[in-house]
């Protein structure tokens, strides 16, 4: 005890900054248990509402729901207007977003000048994704449905939800092109490329990823919108289809289904959940299990374009 | 060459939407559009649907929901051919209607019974009268009615959780004009919804629970409820499709309507249907758990038509009482 050991103080020092590392990593650890808390809560959560939408709607999915129309007796009633009318007005909103929105958001990121009217534009677009889809659905109540005298029609539904989903398709299509690094553009500029070239070649292929999620996040929050659909007009009930787009004697293709009235799926749920009778809260969740089909065939798709761009990158 | 096609299709896919929504309409079905109240909707629903199957697709029936005050909105600018409507057509309405020069016939359609209910533990409450109601629904009991023994010494300290319609409806019209006297005069902190259902689940699982919403939705639900019966100065009368008719269920049972275009009964399609709505309203009406009207006030609709008997027999305003005798005689005026 008299003679100290050279390694004695040393030892405490390694003790202490051991003691030191594992208190850190106990709060490492501490969170990533709380991360993973949190994942397990929201799936569970998930899976618990999932559950009793399957449970609850399972038994009623069938042939005769999917193709027959409403109606008063919750045996016999179907969703077929709302799944086509969801379907008719989803196209009109993805054929003018898509396009629309990924233009101004490669105008913005790739030829706009930078200067203060450039700059408000950029925080305008980034606040409207924030606007309640209440506010859209009043604008275009004014706007499309009077002013433009499309009426309570497929297309004014779809034009709606198309301005609904543009800030996010412009902020997404940004976000991909600001990821292709800029020795891209100058290896086009390099090898004779006029703006549009690369644009075209380059940065439109190489951000499509992107771009696809972007626009995978805006038709999932179109489809399930309910208030600004209710405010232009849609229906509740409505036991005919809109005329078909082909198959007319006179045109090939026919676009009167654009003017036709409608109904959508998240109508007529609500519809039917606020319904006295108890069976049609069953007709409700099978009409949500269709429209959670509808919504990942969707995503399905925008997903298979992605993989496919995605594998044509080769940097 | 992909270019090229991408320059291609954004205008041509403009001018096609622009042809598309400039093409007049072809030879299409014709189409009764009704719009309105969510109250009135079943029973036209049930009549649209049948009525589409009678006609076998030649015609062509929509329905809406955009409330009582929305329906007659689009009636006005003459959007719809007929309103839905839970209450009658007020002033305001009645001029808007008279500047777009839209003349119209306004048709008793169904009894609704407003019941007002408690939890089925309650013991103590099987009846109450008028004034008890309005004592607790007043504006002016807010922060003083809060214990079933304050509205009366002989029912038990516990606490009051109130339910009812959202200030939007025609029924929270309805109900406060005849408990409180003036429309849409109540007391603010009671939790309110549009969603029945939700005032059903709210109810059912609170002891000291009472609240009102429409007949139809007490019927499905009865096991989880318990209707109170009524004393409006004759005894208490329970809510029943027979106190409804005979009319001694009052003041809480209301007539609901639908308001048709004069202009619109000049297409056959509008007037076929209003035929049919009334022909067939009697067993309609029941099956959607409505009370139907005695059948001479759905002949005495058509002969209204055909008297040409326009306008509303209100003269602008809800009225609390008023027998279906009563409402057929009365002078109209638009």
């Amino acid at each position: 005890m008299t003679e100290k050991l050279p390694g004695t103080a040393g030892d405490a020092h390694l003790r202490a900054l051991r003691r030191a590392i594992a208190r850190r990593k106990t709060w490492d650890w501490l969170f990533a248990l709380g991360g993973v808390l949190a994942l397990v809560l929201a799936l569970l959560v998930f899976a618990m509402l999932f559950g009793q939408m399957l449970k609850n709607g399972l038994p009623h999915l069938s042939w005769d729901f999917v193709s027959s129309f409403p109606s008063r007796r919750a045996a016999s009633a179907g969703i077929l207007s709302a799944w086509v009318g969801t379907s008719l007005v989803m196209l009109v909103t993805a054929v003018v977003a898509v396009p629309v929105g990924v233009g101004a958001g490669i105008y913005l990121e790739e030829y706009a000048p930078k200067n203060l009217l450039t700059d408000i534009i950029e925080i305008n677009v980034t606040n409207l994704a924030g606007v309640p889809s209440i506010i859209y659905g009043l604008l275009a109540l004014g706007l499309f449905v009077y002013q433009f005298g499309l009426g309570q029609s497929i297309a004014a539904a779809g034009l709606t939800l198309a301005l609904l989903i543009l800030p996010v398709v412009i902020v997404a299509t940004r976000e991909a092109i600001r990821t292709i690094p800029q020795n891209i553009r100058e290896g086009a500029y390099a090898c004779g490329a006029t703006k549009w070239q690369m644009v075209s070649q380059h940065i439109i292929p190489y951000s499509l990823p992107g771009i696809m999620t972007g626009v995978i996040i805006g038709l999932a929050r179109a489809i399930g919108e309910t208030a600004p659909i209710i405010t232009i007009g849609a229906l509740t009930f409505i036991a005919f289809l809109p005329p078909s787009p082909l198959g007319n004697p006179e045109h090939l293709i026919s676009f009167e289904w654009l003017a036709a009235p409608f109904t959508v799926m998240p109508i007529q749920m609500f519809n039917w959940i606020s319904r006295p009778e108890e069976a049609f809260q069953a007709n409700a969740a099978a009409a949500g299990l269709v429209l959670v089909v509808m919504t990942l065939s969707m995503n399905a798709v925008a997903i298979g374009i992605r993989y496919h761009f995605r594998k044509r990158i080769k940097w | 060459m992909s270019h090229l096609q991408n320059r291609a299709a954004a205008p041509s896919l403009f001018c096609l939407l622009a042809l598309a929504l400039s093409s007049p309409v072809a030879a299409a079905p014709a189409v009764v559009k009704v719009d309105g109240s969510s109250t009135v909707y079943p029973i036209t629903e049930a009549v649209a649907e049948e009525f589409q199957k009678a006609r076998k697709g030649a015609v062509n029936v929509t329905v809406g929901i955009s409330g009582t005050g929305g329906g007659f909105k689009k009636f006005c600018r003459g959007e719809i051919d007929i309103a839905n409507a839970s209450r009658p057509i007020f002033r305001k309405e009645m001029e808007e209607c008279a500047r777009a020069g839209i003349r119209y016939y306004e048709m008793p359609v169904a009894y609704d019974a407003l019941t007002v209910m408690v939890n089925p533990q309650n013991t103590f409450i099987h009846s109450m009268t008028v004034a008890e109601l309005r004592k607790i629904w007043e504006p002016a009991a807010q922060g003083r009615i809060s214990s079933w023994k304050d509205v009366n010494p002989a029912w038990p300290d516990q606490k009051i959780k109130l339910y009812g319609a959202g200030s939007d409806s025609g029924t929270f019209d309805y109900f406060t004009e005849a408990i409180v006297g003036k429309a849409k005069s109540s007391r603010g902190d009671f939790t309110a919804s549009e969603d029945d259902n939700v005032l059903v689940q709210g109810i059912s699982g609170d002891r000291g629970a009472l609240g009102y919403f429409g007949f139809a939705y007490y019927i499905e639900n009865r096991k989880k409820l318990k209707a109170v019966a009524i004393d409006g100065g004759k005894g208490p009368v329970a809510p029943t499709p027979e106190s409804v008719e005979n009319g001694s269920y009052q003041p809480l049972s209301r007539p609901i309507f639908i308001y048709v275009s004069e202009q619109s009964l000049e297409r056959p399609e509008i007037r076929e249907f209003v035929d049919f709505y009334m022909k067939n309203a009697t067993h309609l009406v029941k099956e959607v758990k409505y009370i139907p009207l005695p059948t001479k006030a759905y002949t005495g609709n058509l002969e209204h038509l055909a008297r040409k008997k326009l306008g509303t027999v209100f003269g602008g305003q809800n009225e609390v009482g008023l027998t279906i005798e009563q409402l057929m005689k009365r002078e109209a005026q638009l």
